[in-house]
């Protein structure tokens, strides 16, 4: 077992024909990641990569099936793709695209109100499940199956994440990069629920950083509703206020949403915090130990 | 990205939002002409600058005659001005705006932001105009009204109409909020704003509103579509490095300390600049150099972190991940030589060809000192930079 993905989820590609499509989309099919087409608009009938590509999601879907999509389009149409994603029916829409003005992302979330899709990203690496599916642009290689979920708003971080449970013997179930935007789409607690339900994730990895009520809202949650360790990591300890720190989410705002506020809710959780990123890994170890 | 409050003004405008007389002013000589054209007998020269506190730091003065006028904008334009949030060495002042006095009978305050957690644009409001109302909003949180926005439906007269009662307007002055509540949202979705604030939003002796200050910032991610917005961009504003650096598509921030941090990854270069902390150092700025590191990109990473005379040791952490760690070694010593590196650089590669690559940095000869963890690599990075001290 594993959430979202694994080596039954058949995945296209947005943006397929692509630079960033194209070379995303062969390090997924390298990894063994199950894609079963793609699409760009007004090139229908083509094949790239040895996949279909179609003129529209819905074709797509149509055609092979495709129950997961990810995208990798410009930002300024990056919208317009998780919506059409979305009424075409896919089940995992994984935006990887950096820079979607705030103001589209709030109709997206709007529009997406009430439907099946569950949206990842944007501006995120992905999703990933370790030997089985690989959607977004991870290191596939520092990946090993196993029990840790980790769960981040930062990509390079998740991997130090990742690498430190690979090392420590522990491997991954499910890792997911939520993004680093103001308004993103599966959250820290809809990811916890996912690994508290998952039979395969023996205890959660939870990346944060500065910026918005994300991580309170998780420790809240972890109190009330988990029953399995969680480890957490909050970045930005010495980030100044009113700066934004690289993404467009990581900011701290009239003395909101700094790393200490954050610490000081999940440790009030019950949370294993840790101070040093480079501890994830080894505290995780020590919990599942027992 | 922020706007001037004249440029901010000029926005309301636009949008119906009414605002007192106005003109700007950015050269010598021009002032008493400006007065005599807005009329009256006294008027308001305000600094223009990205920071608030303008008041308190000399800023924004009365005066009564043009002659005055000139002689403020002459003290004014060409100085810097350090207010509570300019910081030390505080904000060129190359336009001052000179308008005519409002006689004031009561202060509020209208904001609208992005509100995170809701999704939805959020309009605020209180009696207590004029005040810092972050410090209203965390001493006195029931003296801020709130009303969220549907993005498909729209701002709604009704929740206009119950901020206007909310503040104790009259049904003509709730009217008038209406109005220009309904700019303001307008102005905020084809602007694509992240925040607008009127502080204080002036009730005057003769009973309208009328928008006193105006500040406006602007979601850096949709200038793509708003080129007449980009252009009213003040690079003088900005902190110099932070520019330079916006120009080489690097994010930049600089901090107090004396240890450069290069990194790939916001979230990875936030921690780097804890970890240093926790063993001990102190971060002299934020650096992500992004996802797709070449050579080029690194070697200009390290002329940004190096024209910060603080630096004394420079961390360089890349978890390489699709980007290959041979490769980035290659750009590491590509840029130590072409920029004559003279502080002691602290470099951790870890990922994808990660042995290849500090193999290699080993092999340079260059006073590079290389670290198989992060724990090592803030270690050895803190010493170097107590070294140099």
């Amino acid at each position: 077992m594993s959430v979202l993905v694994d080596k039954g989820t058949r995945v296209i590609c947005q943006g397929f024909t692509g630079k960033q499509g194209t070379f995303h989309s062969e390090q997924a099919i390298a990894y063994g990641t199950n894609l079963v087409g793609g699409v760009t608009p007004g090139k229908g009938g083509e094949t790239h990569l040895g996949r279909p590509v179609f003129d529209t999601v819905h074709d797509a879907v149509q055609e092979t099936g495709a129950d997961a999509s990810m995208i990798y389009i410009p930002a300024a149409f990056a919208a317009d793709a998780i919506l059409e994603a979305a009424d075409a029916g896919i089940r995992v829409v994984v935006c990887i695209t950096e820079g979607i003005p705030v103001l589209d992302m709030l109709k997206v979330k709007a529009a997406l109100a009430g439907s099946e899709t569950v949206l990842i990203g944007p501006n995120c690496p992905g999703v990933i499940t370790p030997g089985e599916c690989k959607i977004g642009i991870m290191p596939g290689s520092i990946h090993r199956p196993g029990s840790v979920g980790i769960v981040s708003r930062s990509g390079t971080l998740t991997y130090e994440a990742v690498f430190q449970t690979t090392n420590a013997g522990l491997g991954q179930s499910t890792c997911i990069g939520i993004g680093g935007d103001p308004i993103q789409g599966l959250d820290f607690v809809a990811c916890l629920e996912l690994f508290e339900a998952d039979p395969q994730t023996a205890g959660v990895i939870l990346v944060g950083e500065i910026g918005g009520a994300a991580e309170e809202a998780a420790a809240e949650y972890i109190q009330a509703e988990m029953s399995k360790p969680v480890v957490a990591y909050i970045a930005g300890v010495t980030a100044p206020s009113g700066k934004r720190m690289g993404h467009a989410g990581a900011i701290i705002t009239g003395g909101k949403g700094t790393a200490e506020g954050k610490y000081a809710a999940l440790e009030q959780a019950g949370v294993a915090t840790v101070r040093s990123p480079a501890e994830m890994g080894r505290r995780m170890a020590e919990l599942l130990a027992g | 990205m922020n706007l001037h409050e004249y440029q901010s003004k000029g926005l309301f405008e636009r949008y119906g939002i009414p605002v007192p007389k106005w003109r700007v002013v950015d050269a010598l000589g021009q002032a008493i002409q400006v007065a005599t054209d807005l009329g009256g007998g006294r008027w308001v020269v305000k600094a223009q600058v990205h920071a608030g506190g303008r008041g308190k730091a000399g800023g924004v003065v009365l005066v009564d005659s043009p002659q005055r006028v000139e002689a403020e904008a002459a003290r004014l334009l060409g100085s810097r001005l350090v207010t509570r949030q300019s910081g030390p060495d505080g904000l060129p002042v190359d336009q001052v705006l000179v308008e005519v006095p409002t006689q004031i009978a009561r202060e509020l305050y209208l904001g609208a932001l992005v509100d995170r957690a809701a999704r939805q644009v959020v309009f605020m409001a209180s009696a207590a105009g004029g005040m810092d109302i972050e410090e209203v909003a965390r001493e006195t949180p029931e003296r801020i009204l709130v009303t969220h926005v549907h993005p498909a439906a729209g701002l709604q007269p009704w929740q206009c109409r119950r901020l206007g009662f909310g503040l104790g307007l009259d049904p003509a002055q709730v009217k008038a909020l209406a109005s220009l509540m309904q700019g303001l949202y307008r102005l905020f979705t084809e602007c694509d704003a992240s925040l607008v604030e009127v502080n204080p939003l002036v009730v005057t002796q003769a009973g309208d509103l009328i928008a006193l200050d105006a500040k406006i910032n602007l979601d850096d991610n949709a200038l793509y579509r708003h080129g007449d917005l980009e252009a009213l961009r003040d690079a003088a504003q900005e902190d110099q490095r932070e520019a330079e650096a916006r120009a080489h598509e690097l994010n930049y921030i600089s901090l107090d300390g004396n240890i450069g941090c290069m990194v790939n990854g916001a979230g990875l270069a936030m921690a780097t600049m804890d970890l240093v902390k926790l063993h001990g150092g102190e971060p002299a700025n934020f650096l992500d150099v992004g996802g797709g590191t070449t050579a080029a990109r690194v070697a200009e990473a390290f002329k940004l972190i190096l024209s910060d005379p603080k630096v004394q040791a420079v961390l360089v952490n890349i978890f390489g991940g699709i980007v290959r760690c041979d490769l980035i070694a290659e750009g590491i010593i590509q840029a130590v030589r072409e920029v004559h590196v003279a502080v002691p650089v602290v470099v951790r590669l870890e990922g994808t060809n990660a042995p290849a690559g500090l193999d290699m940095l080993a092999a340079s000869k260059l006073p590079i000192e290389t670290a198989s963890s992060l724990r090592e690599a803030a270690d050895k990075v803190v010493a170097a930079a107590r070294r140099a001290h």
